[in-house]
């Protein structure tokens, strides 16, 4: 028996995500992957699956689903606000970071993130969906990935493999750090941007706007005045760098960023602050402090210690 | 040669060869390129997640808590990869392309900035071996160079929000074709019906940094007409 989940309201931006798909950066194809790892990872530990898994990532508002066949293990992930409809029509709120069973005919509604962009949807076994070049990752402009590369849409079919027993439910801890503190490493052309607006980059606080997706986050705030040059020779870019373009506001390059540019790039997020940013939603503000590689190493292992 | 290697971020190292691009220069980038993707390959270089040349850079990604940039850094400076032949294999690829007045948008503006006729353009853009700088931005778009010095030309000052797939187009002394549909800002000036870039195929992309292209006019009927592989 085909067991899937039918798709009736695909939500804003709802796309498969593992880890990343690598070593093709050099023909032009960008990494992709889950934007908050530790929150995609946590929706598979809560299933009882490998962390790497499959999930299905949205953004925002999420989808509505119907359950076609057997009873499921699943978890949400991240601060979610979602229901579960029962078939009698019965609504029962939904507790994200804890895992529950789904059975044939039940909804799930996941109507909104809470105060942050991203969210995960994982099921114990997981989703019968193809790799391409060894990741389910989808990059949707390259409409590359499971789905032919695409976000949901009305009516598709989410098939899942068959899970032979079931596992327990679990729940797990979660919130998401509060402060707005991003710590960043010297970028390659700061020395491009005048010493008021490397003072001000580092101490004056950047508003998200809303042109904000998983390529890239604009900011804006105090104008960055480059001295130098506003263009630089065409270099290749790495997740989390901070670019500044000709009007002196910063974009942070995010997963599935160009895979080279032409813009000075003033500093580069460090991994460790990276999920923190990324669930950062428009109209909150972000201060950038700087600090130095063994800094960003230690930050690095308190970080991995969470997983 | 290559001048400096600098931490960018926590996970990233560059190699810089200088400010120059040029063939020879990059040559040298994907020289250290290949001795990179060969020592991944054989599993000498562990934890590498990308490595991605431009014009005068190669930026290598990596796991962090599987590598540190030191021993990567150390690993660079440690091999004689200068010695490395650039591998035989390297392509030469003919590409189709067709410079009807449809798809050659800017060919009037560059008649009259150049001074040169259609047909002048045309031979001019034809008689050149085009060198493979690099691949990037979207996929498979290759950046090529150098076109003949009479057709440098600036970018549009406003980019155009739709660009058309199998646009050629050209800008300073390079030459790209884009692969998606997209916004740009080059000159263009025909426009292939050759498929550069299919994620499903086993090579992905046609072109590799290093290869040669050469393209071939043909006319819009045979532009309708062609059939990719």
């Amino acid at each position: 028996m085909n067991n899937f989940f039918k798709v009736l309201r695909p939500g804003i931006n709802s796309t498969f995500q593992d880890l990343g798909r690598f070593g093709l950066q050099h023909l032009g194809i960008v990494a992709s992957g889950c934007m908050d790892q530790l929150t995609f990872c946590t929706s598979n530990k809560l299933v009882g699956n490998k962390i790497s898994e499959g999930a299905l990532e949205f953004a925002y508002q999420g989808p509505l689903f119907e359950l076609m066949g057997e009873t499921a293990l699943v978890a949400i992930s991240g601060k979610v606000n979602f229901n579960i409809i029962k078939k009698n029509g019965e609504v029962i709120k939904g507790k994200a970071n804890e895992s529950f069973l789904i059975s044939n005919g039940e909804k799930i509604d996941i109507l909104s993130t809470i105060n942050s962009v991203y969210g995960y949807f994982s099921i114990f076994g997981g989703f019968k969906i193809d790799e391409v070049k060894g990741s389910v990752s989808t990059l949707v402009k390259a409409k590359i990935g499971p789905n032919n590369g695409d976000k949901l849409k009305v009516g598709d079919k989410i098939f899942f493999n068959k899970s032979h027993q079931v596992n327990k439910t679990n729940k797990i801890q979660f919130d998401f750090d509060k402060d707005n503190i991003i710590r960043v490493m010297k970028g390659l052309q700061i020395h491009y941007f005048s010493k008021k607006s490397q003072e001000d980059f580092f101490s004056k606080e950047y508003t998200v706007t809303k042109l904000t997706d998983r390529m890239g986050m604009r900011l804006e705030g105090q104008k960055l005045e480059n001295t130098v040059n506003k263009n630089i020779k065409s270099e290749g870019i790495t997740k989390g760098s901070i670019q500044v373009p000709g009007d002196g506001q910063p974009i942070i390059l995010l997963s599935d960023h160009p895979t080279i540019g032409g813009y000075p790039k003033i500093a580069n997020v460090i991994t460790a602050d990276y999920d923190k940013l990324v669930q950062k939603i428009p109209g909150k503000t972000i201060k950038f402090k700087l600090v130095d590689l063994p800094v960003a190493e230690k930050a690095f292992q308190d970080y991995v210690r969470k997983f | 040669m290559l001048k400096k290697i600098t931490n960018i971020g926590d996970c990233g190292i560059t190699c810089d060869f200088g400010d120059e691009v040029n063939k020879s220069t990059n040559k040298e980038v994907i020289k250290l390129f290949n001795f990179i993707q060969q020592s991944v390959n054989t599993r000498k270089l562990k934890g590498i997640l990308n490595y991605t040349p431009s014009y005068n850079k190669l930026i290598i990604n990596f796991e962090l808590g599987q590598i540190k940039s030191q021993e990567i850094i150390e690993f660079i400076k440690s091999s004689d990869y200068s010695k490395i032949n650039l591998p035989e294999n390297k392509k030469i690829v003919e590409i189709p392309i067709c410079y009807d007045e449809e798809f050659a948008l800017d060919i009037k503006r560059l008649e009259k900035k150049t001074k040169l006729n259609f047909k002048e353009i045309v031979s001019k853009h034809l008689e050149t071996n085009f060198f493979v700088y690099m691949i990037g931005f979207v996929p498979g778009q290759p950046f090529l160079g150098d076109i003949n010095k009479s057709l440098y030309h600036d970018r549009l000052d406003t980019p155009r929000v739709k660009i058309s797939k199998g646009s050629v187009g050209i800008v300073e002394k390079f030459c790209t074709i884009y692969t998606f549909e997209s916004p740009g800002g080059w000159n263009i000036i025909g426009r292939t019906p050759f498929e550069l870039f299919n994620i499903n195929k086993k090579d992905t992309s046609i072109l590799s940094p290093g290869d040669t292209v050469k393209f071939k006019s043909i006319s819009k009927k045979e532009f309708g007409s062609f059939k990719n592989e």
